[in-house]
This record gives structure tokens, sequence and C-alpha cells, in this order.
């Protein structure tokens, strides 16, 4: 064969691979409405920068008429490409190819290029629409998840790695995504269970659709599974692509650094915040005050929202902020919010963000659901995650601060570097209601009319205690300050604090409260 | 995703605020009775050892419940007597259904 017959034949091999299933993908993922795994990986890069590798890989099975099979690709396409310049490491799984599903081989594609990003320290995402395992393989198929969700968790903390919910993702496979960073899920397209609705049916008798069961809606309001949630693959891309801005490629490095662009929000804190300290706000309007262009990048936004979490920038530097949301459930902690807060702290730490923490809470959920729900045990992340964190850690007493919660929020006993309250601070082992009431219970009970007496004790509490100035004069916090002075503050914190260099104690890991 | 509107008091506060679909769904507690033998799981009952006014030992075998493809055998938590038996063998049972009082 002359070379270029060899080329011509090349061409012809690929072609069969990439067009003809190309077309009947197309055909089969519309009627679904969904996009084919090629044109998926090409609207999330940018233009011709995917580079596909391990095109002309088969499988070797021979089991249940297997060694007849053709499977192109094995179901998975598997390169790398830019994302906004950004190198990413990338895979699709195509539904379209024996229903996505994971033999041995289309798992080894898989875990080559996870191994590469791993070692070229680049961001790791993963699309996946997979019926699950491929059964005619039996336990290699097994093997493969496994080996995915090894090399998930030797990259956890190193490279961020995102996952892309678009199909089904069912058993074995939802633990992929679950052991990375970011889950995003689209309206009617992604399902994430355990077992579905059949196996729940025959088993134990209960009716559902795939929908409730683990559907987009599902995930990203009730289990908190997913962080991002979006109506069409084509927003969900868009979203991908504004995460991606966010953080750096892996943990050696900072995030990019953007064009310093003022707040463009024209509501002045002092107008936000309500008169009554137990009227509510919302508090991402204190956040886009604060932000680079008011631009905040929620994440999370439908699930424990009593807490707020995301990225912004401040001078063009990514922070991770972490608020109180009295708008619901009174800004609590309870147990989603917990957990929801600590491994959005414990991702900011390993990615060199540093943190802010606004506070206005009136303490942990009270309840015997919560108590049997583990809200100690959860609840403790957060003290964990704060404590372990080494990144700059700069906190903003807005307005409530009660006990535990006061604690919990990344107070300087956690190892704020910066503490900063507003003069409507409150911080205090509880609410003036509640301590007047225990503290002054024989004057209250005494008296001639208690109603009278116990209005009156509450005031001199609230005077006395409800404010910033105890802990300021015992050095718990660093400064009281205008509020409409916090962006100039945490700007000035975060230049100054710009080398900080804090290890924790060597050790092989921590013991968190998982 | 809509929140309802609502109040949470704290520390005799009373705080306005919205309230979230997983709080109003939460569970509602209520006391474990062990006179009142019921299925921790969804399954099918595959035997009967007692009947009614039978009297039983704490540990005594009471049933046979079968659930993910294991035979789950009851015990009776404390002593007493059979007051009813709710269930029939091959009846399936859904999870917290009461099956055996005892008194």
């Amino acid at each position: 064969m002359s070379i270029t017959q060899r080329i011509l034949d090349f061409f012809k091999k690929k072609s069969q691979i990439i067009e003809e299933v190309e077309n009947q993908a197309k055909t089969k993922q519309e009627k679904m409405g969904k996009m084919t795994a090629r044109q998926r990986i090409e609207s999330l890069l940018d233009k011709d920068t995917f580079h596909e590798y391990d095109l002309f890989v088969e499988h070797k099975a021979e089991d249940f008429g297997m060694d007849k099979k053709f499977l192109p690709g094995d179901g998975v396409i598997t390169g790398t490409g830019k994302i906004l310049g950004f190198p990413v490491c990338i895979y699709a799984q195509d539904f379209t190819v024996a229903g996505g599903s994971l033999g041995l081989a289309h798992a080894r594609k898989i875990t080559k290029i996870m191994d590469h990003a791993l070692n070229l320290g680049i961001p790791l995402i993963g699309i996946n629409d997979s019926g699950g395992a491929r059964i005619q393989e039996g336990v290699n198929s097994l093997a493969g998840y496994g080996e995915i969700f090894f090399r998930n968790t030797r990259a956890s903390g190193v490279i961020p790695q995102i996952s892309v919910i678009l199909g089904p993702c069912a058993g074995g496979a939802v633990y992929s995504p679950a052991l990375t960073d970011f889950v995003f899920v689209v309206n009617k397209i992604s399902k994430m269970f355990i077992t579905g609705p059949e196996v729940i049916k025959t088993v134990l008798g209960e009716e559902i659709s795939m929908e409730d069961l683990g559907g987009a809606r599902v995930q990203a309001e009730i289990s908190g599974n997913a962080h991002f949630y979006a109506d069409t693959e084509f927003e969900c891309f868009e979203q991908i692509k504004k995460l991606v801005t966010f953080i750096p490629w892996n943990n050696r490095k900072k995030a990019d650094t953007f064009p310093i662009k003022p707040p463009k929000s024209i509501k002045t804190i002092s107008t936000i915040m309500p008169k009554d300290n137990t009227e509510p706000y919302d508090v991402r309007d204190i956040i886009k005050a604060i932000a680079d262009d008011s631009d905040f990048f929620e994440i999370q936004q439908f699930w424990a929202d009593n807490i707020v979490i995301g990225f912004l920038r401040i001078q063009g530097e990514t922070i991770g902020v972490v608020a109180n949301q009295p708008m619901v459930l009174a800004g609590v902690l309870d147990v989603d919010s917990s957990d929801k807060a600590a491994r959005f702290i414990r991702f900011c730490d390993s990615f060199n963000i540093p943190l802010l923490t606004l506070v206005d809470l009136p303490g942990y959920l009270p309840g015997i659901d919560q108590e049997h729900s583990g809200v100690i045990r959860h609840g403790a992340k957060i003290l964990y995650a704060y404590s372990e964190a080494t990144v700059l850690k700069i906190t903003v007493i807005m307005r409530k601060a009660y006990g535990g919660g006061y604690i919990a929020m990344c107070s300087r006993h956690l190892g704020a570097d910066f503490v900063f309250a507003w003069p409507m601070a409150e911080i205090a082992v509880m609410g003036p209601e509640g301590a007047a009431n225990i503290i002054f219970k024989k004057e209250i009970e005494g008296a001639e009319n208690p109603d009278e007496m116990r209005k009156l004790k509450v005031q001199e509490y609230t005077e006395k205690f409800a404010n910033p100035y105890k802990a300021a004069s015992a050095g718990y916090v660093d400064a009281v300050i205008n509020p409409e002075e916090t962006r100039e503050y945490i700007i000035h914190a975060l230049q100054i604090g710009i080398n900080k260099q804090v290890e924790n104690p060597k050790r092989k890991h921590g013991i968190p409260p998982f | 995703m809509e929140n309802i509107q609502g109040k949470i008091i704290l520390d005799n506060t009373e705080y306005k605020t919205n309230l979230t679909k997983n709080y109003l769904n939460g569970k509602q507690y209520k006391k474990i009775n062990s006179q009142e033998i019921r299925a921790f799981i969804p399954g099918t009952i595959r035997s009967i050892f007692v009947k009614e006014k039978d009297s039983v030992k704490k540990g005594d075998e009471l049933l046979i419940l079968e659930a993910m493809k294991m035979k789950n055998r009851i015990f009776a938590p404390v002593d007493g007597k059979i007051k009813k038996v709710y269930v029939n063998i091959e009846e399936r049972v859904a999870k917290n259904q009461i099956l055996i009082e005892l008194e």
C-alpha cells in the first residue's frame, strides 16, 4: 500500500467510527431530547480544541455473544481540550452504543484519561449518560467502576473534578459523580438513583416515577447530590464554563486573576439590612454589594438554602463565600446546611481559594428530627472544616452571632485571620429574650408584674450584651466597621494576607466526622 | 423550588423567615412502643410461630419476615401475651406496618 493509500484507509476507518456512529446517535438522542456525546463535548469545549484519544479501543469480552459485537469506541469518547482557554481532560459516555454501558474497555478509557488529568494537573470533566454496568462482562464491569472510584478519590483535592449527568446514572455509576467536586444536572434529562423505580416496586411495593425518585429537581433540591441545576444542556454548559473561570487548574496553582470591576449593585448595605433584627433579608444582596461587578456564582442554590455558598471575585481574585441566609429558616445551621458548608470550605481550602464568611444566625435548629438525624455529627463537620482550613479566612459578623453558631461560623477561635463586625452585630450566648429569662428568672418570677419585669430585663441585657463591643473588648473581633467599608476591609485583608503560610500538624490525614 | 413563608422560634424569639420543603417534610417523632412489633423493612411474611393468647418470653421467635433475599427472624422484645396477630403467611407488608401486638 502506498502512503497515500494508507492515509486514505485511515480516513475511512476513522469516519466509519465517528460519522456513521454519530449519524445514528443523532436520531436516537434527538428522540429523547438529548445531544450526542460528541455534540456535548464540542459545545462545551472551545471550537476545534478537542483532541480525541483511544478511538480504536475495542472490548475483549466473549461471553453471551459479545465476541460478535463491535461497539465503536466501546461507548465512551475521551480526550483533552480547552474551555475558555483552560485545559481540561474530558470523557462523555455514548448512550447509543450498548446503552452507554460500562464494560472493562470503556472503564479503562476513562481511567486512562483520569490518570492523564492527575498527572498533568488539569481539571477532569465527566459527562455521564449510561444504563449502568455491562452485565455481559460480569465482574470485569464492576472492576471498571471500582477503578474509577479509586482514581476519583486519589484525585480529590488535587485537581478539580466535575460531573455532568446528562441521562440515566444508576447503581454503581452514581458514585463517581458523588466523589467529585461538582455535579451538574439538567431538567428532564438527568436521573440518578441507586435502585430504580422497578426494583423499588418489586422489592418494597412502593410506586414512584423516575423523575420523582431521582430527577434533576430532586437531586438539586431534596437530596443535595447536585450542585448546579439547568433547564437545558446548553444552559448547563454555560454554567460549567463559568465555574471553570473561578477555580485553579490544580491544588498547586491559584485561580486566575480577572480585571477589577467595582460592584454595580446600587443598594448600599445599610438599606438592605432591616431595622428589626428578627426581620429577614436576602444575604445574596449583601454578597452582590461586595462582589466585583456584583457577580455572585451560587452553588447548591436550591438545597439547604439557609446557608448560601459560592464564588465571587474581589479585586479580580476568586473568593469562596459562606453566608447565613436569614431569609430561609432564619439562617440557622442544621444537618444539611452544615454538610453543604463544610464540603465547600474543604474545596476552597484544597484549591487555595480564600474564604469569606458572612455571619447572621440565631444558632443551630432545635428539634427532635434534627437531633435524631445527627445534627451533632453533621454540625461538627463545619467546625472541623473551618478549623482545618489554612487558606486566608475573613469573617464579617453582620448581625446575630449566637452561641454555637457564633463559634462555628469561622470565629477567631477556629482560626479566622480577620474578624470584622458591623455596629449592628450581636455577639452573645443567645438572644436577649432567651438569655434574660434564664439570668433574671428569679427577678421576673418574683416581680409584681412579671411581664413588665421581663421587658425591662430583656432591654437591660440587649443594651449590655447585644452588640459587638464585648467581643471587641476581648480581641475576638479585630475591628468594628461601617458596613459600607466592608469591601475595602476585605480588599486590604486579601492584600495583607496574600502570603499566608500555615501548616497543619503532619499526619496521614485527619478524621473528620463524616 | 418555592419556599413557604413562616416563622421559627428560637430562645423565645420569633423570626420571620421562609421554610424549606425538607424542613416541612421532616420526620414526625413517634415514641417506640415495644409491645407493637412492626416491620423494620418492607417484605413478605414467610412463617408465623405464635397465635393469639399465646404467652411469649423475651427472645422467643415470633415470625419470619423475608426482605432483600434475607429471612429475618423477628423475636419478642419483651415478655407478654399475644394480643393480636395482624398478618398472614405470604402477606406483603410495608415498612413500619404493625405485625403483632403484645399485652
